[in-house]
């Protein structure tokens, strides 16, 4: 009983957490309907913000708070200016990316000024705890509800009772119609970026001062939590998500008393696509999310891409194959082919997401699906690789989209989120299921590729073997493009309601380009685990299914030669410049953010 | 000739506003029958029904003996049926060519198999092995698409590897209309097929439509100018306010009191400015 009560507590105060980040989000999507990913940026940002306040100046609680509440309110001003506002009349995808990119750039910034190992956040609350019914209170978990309160009260005020609140509310109800109203439309999304951003931060100091742990890797987390929140609440509904972060933090915290800390996240994006699928207006409905407006996701400017004459790719293929010949040294070899198996995801993604215009941020899902599917098959069955990397792709590809085929009715936004769930829960359940995938301590002595009884493992042989499946698959897709498939996808992408009509069955299509484009995925992932030797649920996180979006938008939505030159240039050229790990991400963040804004249709041109 | 489209009751209700109400048309084979009424009478409406994009509350809609009033719109383009859109809606991406094949969907053999899980998969391996017999087919149906094209003269023949966003507001019209007959349909529901055309466009227009009719295809016209309509049309129903007020030869049509008081006495009939009428009210930038 007594344990029951602490947890409820526990799920309360990190409910209230939860709510200060989603809050922020709400506001947001009402007057911007923009899914904000750089939030949990900023919700990490405030913790060390906050924890250098107290580390270095020493400040009492009071003022490192206002001192993290108006640093977070200037950085969502500029993500709002940088972000979203030159973006305005673009697809809408467009600023959703621009935020990953910012999130991209704002976390590496905070990991090279304050370094990636964790810190504690001392705090200077008097150490006494107040017992009640079996459990207790400590003075941070009043502080916290104290804080979640204050907000939530001072924020409906602002709302209700001023007239910047009054213009938020009226942009968020009709914001076309606020503009011609004389409601200076820019204002309303700065003070909202500002205020919701503030909020953020402060979210993360608390928690920093809650686990009294903080570390550059948790905004993503932070992000997810948030939306979680806010879809079962009913997305742009500030009340609702209110709710719905305590409901989470409550479920989560029962969750771990039942089955384990490592449960923890599944809890939250089973939630999540619960919701999606079945209240996708969350609790509160509020506002009719799934409108018949066409919203797709695609992100297709209109463009001519660029015309390759065929002369030259195959050129280029023949320099690639011969470069190997030319040079042995390893160091190149072994970059290339990292960057050839960037190009058997970019290539799945760019199926999907470019020619079929459903956007995933699951993709690295597929990856560990098809590496941990060629890795048992070896070791648990026996399997030669030979047999077992291809079936690898092909379980990838069934799994795959069996799992995202319930998402299929979404649209737009939903179909992004979706995707990004069912790829931690592909994650989180290999983390779990530790009879087959071993939990936490992943597979190690995964046997290298052998071929007619030859193992592979000289950087050249490798390079070659790698180099041949990229060659094989884009062959493949540039034939699947030029059949009737090609266009059927595309139509699928450019308006789904006219495609109906002339006879498409959409999940037909859809699920086509994932069978099609989870094979390619999954075998990326089994090549990429053999050459390991050793992966685990990490291996193949969300932060490469982000990577390997900017490399399709950086080749060009939909474009097979584009994804390829995408993967050799984010992964190849670093690496060749020596560009160290850190600086890495904030170069992607930085070309994500560039390319949105000027050449949206990628280099060799969307198709 | 036979009823090849039957509607019975039809009502459809968007919240508090009943935008079809209990609505009875039909059209016969070889027929080319228009649907008239100011904007809101829930002429729109009506296609989506038929078409399957929208769910009626009441009433039946049969269609060349079947009912599809359940039928998703995807099976009921297989049936024949092909519709264009009042406010045009091309695959913007996509090239002239590729547009028009798309209305040749529901008649791909390469895209035949029906059978869940491996009827896709025997459609992927069927494109990308591509035997003789899928490849003569493409072949087939891209001479199709040309002649289909040479409708519209020389306006879009020379377009083909054109993307459709590239083309005029007028030419994207023409895409769809092509499109459309790519279906071989047994039913026409042409949209407003002449909104935003300048006098010589709508007069060719007409042109095409009455050369349609002529060849036999049948014909569910909506369409504001009311001169086009009288000079083409079997039969004519007019609707208000989602009801139907009218409907017979364009010549009873044109002298019922009800449909002058209800329609025509607001505006010219026949008159030269129809698109006064029409006021798209797609975005407030316009005016900003």
């Amino acid at each position: 009983m007594s344990s029951f009560i602490d947890y409820t507590i526990n799920g309360l105060v990190i409910g209230n957490i939860y709510a200060l980040l989603a809050v922020g989000l709400a506001l947001i999507f009402g007057v911007a309907n923009l899914i904000n990913f750089a939030h949990g940026s900023v919700y990490t940002l405030g913790a060390y913000i906050g924890w250098a306040a107290i580390t270095f100046l020493h400040t009492p609680l009071p003022a490192t708070m206002g001192l993290v509440f108006v640093a977070c309110a200037g950085v969502g001003v500029l993500i709002e200016r940088i972000g979203l506002r030159p973006l305005q009349g673009r697809a809408r995808i467009a600023p959703l990316l621009a935020t990953i990119g910012i999130s991209f750039v704002l976390d590496q910034i905070v990991q090279l000024v304050f370094s990636p190992n964790p810190r504690a956040v001392p705090n200077d609350l008097p150490d006494w705890r107040l017992n009640i019914g079996g459990g207790s209170i400590g003075a941070l978990d009043l502080l916290i509800a104290a804080i979640g309160l204050v907000s939530a009260g001072l924020l409906f005020a602002f709302l209700r009772f001023t007239r910047l609140g009054f213009a938020v509310r009226a942009t968020a109800q009709d914001r076309e119609a606020a503009q011609q109203m004389g409601v200076d439309v820019d204002t309303v999304n700065s003070a909202v970026f500002a205020i919701a951003s503030a909020l953020g931060g402060l979210s993360g100091l608390l928690v920093g001062m809650y686990y009294n742990h903080i570390d550059p890797g948790m905004s993503f987390q932070a992000t997810l939590k948030g939306i979680v929140a806010v879809v079962i609440g009913g997305v742009g509904n500030v009340p609702g998500a209110i709710v719905g972060s305590l409901m989470l933090g409550l479920i989560e915290s029962y969750g771990i008393a039942l089955f384990g800390t490592t449960y923890r996240n599944l809890f939250a994006f089973v939630l999540l696509i619960g919701f999606l699928l079945w209240l996708p207006n969350g609790l509160f409905g509020g506002r009719a999310v799934l409108s018949t407006e066409p919203l797709t996701g695609s992100f297709i400017a209109p463009s001519r891409p660029l015309r390759v004459p065929p002369w030259a790719v195959w050129a280029l293929a023949g320099a690639a194959f011969a470069l190997p010949l030319a040079t042995g040294a390893p160091y190149l070899l072994q970059t290339l082919t990292n960057a050839w198996l960037a190009a058997m995801l970019a290539l799945s993604l760019t199926l999907i997401s470019g020619t079929t215009g459903q956007i995933s941020f699951g993709q690295a899902g597929l990856l560990a699906i098809g590496g941990y599917a060629s890795a048992l098959l070896v070791i648990d069955l026996g399997a030669p690789t030979v047999v077992s990397i291809p079936v690898a792709g092909l379980i990838a590809s069934a799994l795959g989209t069996l799992l995202v085929f319930p998402a299929f009715r979404l649209r737009g936004h939903y179909i992004a989120i979706a995707t990004l769930a069912i790829g931690e829960i592909v994650s989180l359940t290999i983390l779990n299921w530790e009879s087959l995938t071993g939990g936490a301590m992943g597979i190690s002595g995964i046997p290298p590729i052998s071929l007619l009884g030859q193992e592979i493992y000289s950087a050249r042989a490798v390079y070659w073997l790698c180099l041949a499946v990229v060659v094989g698959l884009a062959l493949l897709q540039t034939r699947l493009l030029s059949s009737h498939l090609g266009r059927t996808l595309r139509a699928v992408r450019e308006d789904e309601i006219a495609a109906r009509s002339y006879g498409i069955r959409i999940d037909r299509y859809k699920a086509l380009a994932f069978a099609f484009g989870g094979f390619g995925a999954g075998v990326s992932g089994a090549i990429a685990a053999h050459l390991y030797s050793y992966i685990n649920h990490q291996t193949f996180d969300s932060q490469l299914s982000l990577l390997a979006l900017t490399m399709v938008i950086l080749g060009g939505m939909g474009n097979v030669l584009g994804a390829i030159l995408g993967a050799v240039a984010l992964v190849g050229l670093p690496e060749l410049f020596r560009v160290t790990a850190e600086y890495r991400i904030l170069i992607y963040g930085i070309a994500l953010l560039l390319l949105i804004r000027f050449r949206p249709q990628g280099l060799l041109g969307a198709v | 000739m036979g009823r090849l489209l039957d509607i019975q009751g039809l009502t459809r209700r968007f919240g508090g506003v009943t935008a079809v109400v209990s609505l009875d048309l039909h059209v016969d084979e070889g027929e080319l029958v228009s649907v008239i009424g100011p904007n809101g009478a829930g002429k729109t409406t009506s296609f989506n029904l038929i078409s399957g994009l929208d769910r009626a509350d009441a009433g039946s809609i049969r269609f060349n003996g079947r009912a599809i009033e359940r039928m998703r719109p995807e099976a009921i383009a297989a049936l024949g049926l092909a519709r264009t859109f009042q406010h045009g809606r091309v695959f913007a991406n996509l090239s002239v060519e590729d547009n028009v094949l798309i209305g040749a969907h529901t008649r791909l053999r390469a895209a035949r198999p029906g059978w869940p899980v491996f009827g896709p998969i025997a459609e992927l391996a069927l494109a990308l092995l591509r035997p003789p017999a899928v490849a003569r087919e493409d072949r087939a149906l891209r001479a199709e698409v040309r002649e289909i094209l040479t409708l519209f003269g020389d306006r879009l023949s020379n377009r083909l590897d054109h993307p459709a966003y590239s083309l005029s507001y007028a030419n994207r019209r023409r895409v769809e209309i092509a499109r459309a007959l790519a279906l071989r349909p047994r039913l026409l529901l042409l949209d407003e097929p002449t909104a935003g055309m300048n006098p010589t466009e709508t007069a060719e227009m007409q042109g095409l439509i009455a050369s349609l009719k002529a060849r036999g295809t049948t014909i569910l016209l909506i369409e504001h100018k009311l001169e086009m309509v009288m000079q083409l049309s079997d039969r004519v129903y007019v609707l208000d306010d989602g009801a139907k007020i009218a409907e017979g030869s364009p010549h009873s049509v044109r002298n019922d009191p009800a449909v002058i008081e209800a329609y025509l006495g607001h505006s010219d009939l026949g008159g030269a400015e129809p698109a006064a009428l029409e006021t798209p009210t797609s975005g407030s930038r316009a005016w900003a």
